[in-house]
């Protein structure tokens, strides 16, 4: 079984990622069986059919780059699973449509990047609300997940605010200012 | 200058074991050529003509003494005894191995420093204003400011994989010498009617392939928002800037498909949300952040007397003065700029010898301080008009004292074909040739104020586009050619160029130009700079006499081989 880390831990994973051919319809597109996160497209072709099975934990949506997240934003409470898709890894859009998944849309489920997701980006995903990182299937031997835990903590106290910790450093240092040191 | 509290260190140092790490793997084969590419270009190096070419940060262009001694130190252990300084107040080495960067970013640590985001898609080194704190004409003191943006940006996780480079730039005089026109976001400092601090803001100035000059977007952004609106224009260009194309892809290009109005529309619309969020400044953090510049508290002076005596009776030093001495907020004080344009050097180039005697000159004439220019010269801020003198004489024995500050011969160059695997042509032997074609000084003075500004390709790393004088390396049928723009200028009133016709041989340059010279002496009114006799006539005098003159040099040598 495929390994993601999820919530800072390395775990197997059982979810397929529904990825449709150019020419494929999204109203039509069989869904493979078990745990699917299906295309915004699929969703919003076939939300009522789609919808129990989204509240039922066994059916997520992914969003491509492109993808508006205002898209889902009615739908929010009743998904369990957003992925939102790098197709490649040094396309950062990603980071932007999680960020606003969670803090303008206040999202709250699990929030999975898929594609092209590398241990060197796992610091910036957690820190724009990701708290599940899928490589892509082969890329890391479970050996080299375990050792990229390491990268989620890369820096321990970052400078600005953002989704995991929202308090810019200026607003979380312990101490009042300094005074001003003469030379 | 900023000094690192243990927050600033530590990330820092973080950064530090990141990119060994990210280093190690990649020499074990556990990261590809393409995954560690981005990695280190966010590191500041890049794989280039002779090495890797390392380029380290110089925030908003200060440096201190110990700093300079670790360039010297990098330059001597790890390059070939110099270094070179770009238009980005940045300093690159040319010949690294990509197996010690991870030593030099160790070192680099030790004394505040480092590569990050120095280059690839990100926000980069953000730039200002060389004479900020000291100049004349300050409006408000940009560096805090300049030091916000720089933790902002720093690692901000949302916009470390744009869709291309993000520069910004900080005015807080009344002449912007931050060139920030051509910067992504330019920020301009400026008080409204009550009295309140804020930022006229700019977006989508650049240069490269398609030059434009910036808009502005907001005409006043309280103080207190402005890292929310920067966020907010980060948004939108993240998600909406063009990916497809990397020559379409920065914020310019989206800025003038959009059009400026729906562009800024969209930005309102985001900035909405962000708007007091926890990003909103404090007093008390620009507070903390303007106590940690150190500036040691200057008392005014007299004029000094010995000093104007000296410039009476010494035409070298009084002409020195002219040229690289300016003036300062504080009466008996001045700001020196040290020439690194000596003729027959390449601009921009310093030796780790030179180096360390400007570290020492800068602990004795000016509080340990250093500035850098994007005209690829350094300044010291504060020095006492008594020291000139002395300091004048000590420059000079260092080759750091041509008075040729902003003359034809204080020319900007990218390292062109010499160095760079993306040049279309040389630039620095057509620095070199130019600067010696004129080597009369009172001739140069005569001139007067005249930017000339060579680029080895169409990416513009030497500002070709805004030079009164800018040149630019073409490739045609694999030989090395270069088109001449006249006209453009930075800073307020910033223009681009206007190409003057077909492009020349290398070995015509220094004609070229000495005939642009000509028919600007000829044509000028009293007191009346180059760039101004180009507005005023148009490039059409100028054109026909370099081609005429051109055909008339052609005919004579064929007269002669006759
Ligand atoms: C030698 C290695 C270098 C490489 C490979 C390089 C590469 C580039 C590229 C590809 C661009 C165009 C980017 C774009 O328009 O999207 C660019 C722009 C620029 N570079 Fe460089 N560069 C190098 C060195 C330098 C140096 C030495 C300087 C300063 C002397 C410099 C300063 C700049 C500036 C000012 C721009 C224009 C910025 C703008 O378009 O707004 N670069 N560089
Ligand atoms: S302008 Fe071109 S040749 Fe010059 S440094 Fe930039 S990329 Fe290289």
């Amino acid at each position: 079984m495929p390994e993601i880390i999820k919530n800072g831990q390395v775990h197997a994973d059982e979810w397929t990622v529904l990825r449709l051919a150019a020419d494929e319809d999204a109203a039509g597109a069989g869904l493979p069986a078990g745990r699917v996160i299906v295309p915004l497209a699929v969703w919003l072709a076939r939300r009522e059919a789609l919808l129990p099975l989204a509240e039922a934990g066994v059916l997520g949506v992914w969003l491509a780059g492109s993808d508006d997240p205002a898209a889902l934003a009615g739908d929010l409470p009743r998904l369990q699973l957003i992925a939102v898709d790098f197709p490649k890894f040094v396309d950062g859009r990603g980071y932007s449509i999680a960020a606003l998944l969670r803090s303008r849309y206040g999202y709250g489920g699990e929030l999975r990047a898929i594609g092209e997701v590398l241990r060197d980006q796992f610091f910036y995903m957690k820190r724009c609300g990701f708290d599940s990182m899928q490589p892509p299937a082969g890329r890391y031997t479970h050996a080299q997940l375990e050792a990229a835990l390491a990268s989620l903590r890369t820096f321990s106290e970052p400078y600005q605010g953002a989704v995991d910790v929202a308090e810019p450093l200026f607003r979380r240092r312990p101490h009042p200012a300094p005074a001003k040191e003469k030379a | 200058m900023y000094r690192y509290d243990e927050y600033d260190q530590h990330i820092v140092d973080e950064r530090v074991a990141q990119y060994a790490d990210q280093t190690a793997r990649y020499l074990a084969g556990e990261l590809g050529e393409d995954e560690f590419r981005p990695l280190r270009l966010q590191n500041g190096l890049y794989i280039q003509r002779h090495a890797p070419m390392l380029r380290i940060a110089v925030p908003y262009g200060n440096l201190r003494a110990e700093q300079l001694r670790m360039f010297a130190h990098i330059a001597r252990t790890y390059d070939h005894g110099y270094g070179h300084f770009t238009t980005r107040q940045n300093l690159q080495y040319n010949w690294p191995k990509l197996e010690d960067v991870p030593e030099i970013l160790r070192l680099l640590a030790s004394v505040q420093m480092h590569a990050i985001q120095t280059s690839g898609n990100c926000i980069r080194n953000v730039t200002s204003d060389p004479f900020a704190g000291v100049a004349a004409d300050e409006l408000i003191d940009p560096r805090p400011w300049c030091e916000i943006v720089r933790q902002w940006s720093t690692f901000h996780p949302e916009f470390a994989y744009l869709p291309r480079k993000f520069k910004i730039a900080v005015n807080g005089a009344a002449e912007d010498r931050a060139a920030i026109q051509i910067h992504d976001i330019g920020l301009d400092l400026r008080r409204d009617a009550g009295g309140n601090v804020g930022f006229r803001v700019l977006v989508g100035g650049g240069l490269g392939r398609t030059p434009i000059l910036g808009e502005e977007v907001a005409s006043f952004v309280p103080w207190q928002q402005i890292l929310n609106y920067c966020e907010a224009v980060l948004r939108v260009y993240n998600l909406h800037g063009r990916r497809d194309n990397a020559y379409k892809a920065r914020i310019k290009i989206l800025v003038k498909a959009l059009g400026v109005e729906e562009f800024a529309r969209q930005v309102e619309a985001e900035f909405v949300h962000l708007k007091d969020g926890p990003s909103t400044l404090t007093q008390a953090e620009i507070d903390r952040v303007a106590g940690r510049f150190t500036d040691p508290e200057l008392a005014p002076l007299p004029p000094d007397e010995d000093y104007r005596a000296r410039l009476a009776d010494d035409k070298g030093f009084a002409n020195w003065a002219r040229r690289n001495v300016r003036g300062h907020q504080l009466s008996g004080y001045a700001s020196v700029v040290l020439s690194l344009k000596k003729p027959g050097i390449a601009p921009g180039d310093i030796t780790a010898e030179q180096f360390d005697a400007v570290a020492d000159l800068c602990e004795r004439h000016a509080q340990g301080e250093v500035r850098v220019l994007h005209e690829q010269n350094l300044a010291f801020a504060s020095v006492r008009e008594a020291d000139l003198y002395d300091l004048w004489q000590q420059l000079r024995t260092l080759g750091l004292a041509t008075p040729n500050i902003g003359l034809l011969t204080d020319i900007i160059s990218c390292p062109g074909g010499d160095f760079c695997s993306l040049a279309n042509a040389k630039s620095i032997p057509i620095a070199l040739a130019i600067q010696d074609r004129f080597d009369d000084l009172d001739y140069l003075h005569d001139i007067g104020e005249l930017e000339l500004n060579i680029s080895g390709c169409m990416n513009a790393c030497g500002h070709h586009h805004v030079g009164h004088i800018g040149v630019l390396g073409v490739d045609k049928s694999g030989e090395e050619w270069y088109q001449v723009t006249i006209g453009g200028a930075q800073g307020e009133n910033a223009s681009l160029g206007k190409v003057i016709g077909p492009s020349f041989a290398a070995a015509e340059m220094p004609d070229v130009v000495e005939s642009l010279i000509r028919s600007y002496v000829d044509n000028r009114n009293e007191g009346e700079s180059f760039v101004d006799t180009v507005r005023r006539l148009g490039i059409e005098p100028f054109k026909t006499r370099v081609y005429a003159e051109r055909a008339s040099r052609q005919e004579e040598r064929k007269t002669a081989h006759a």
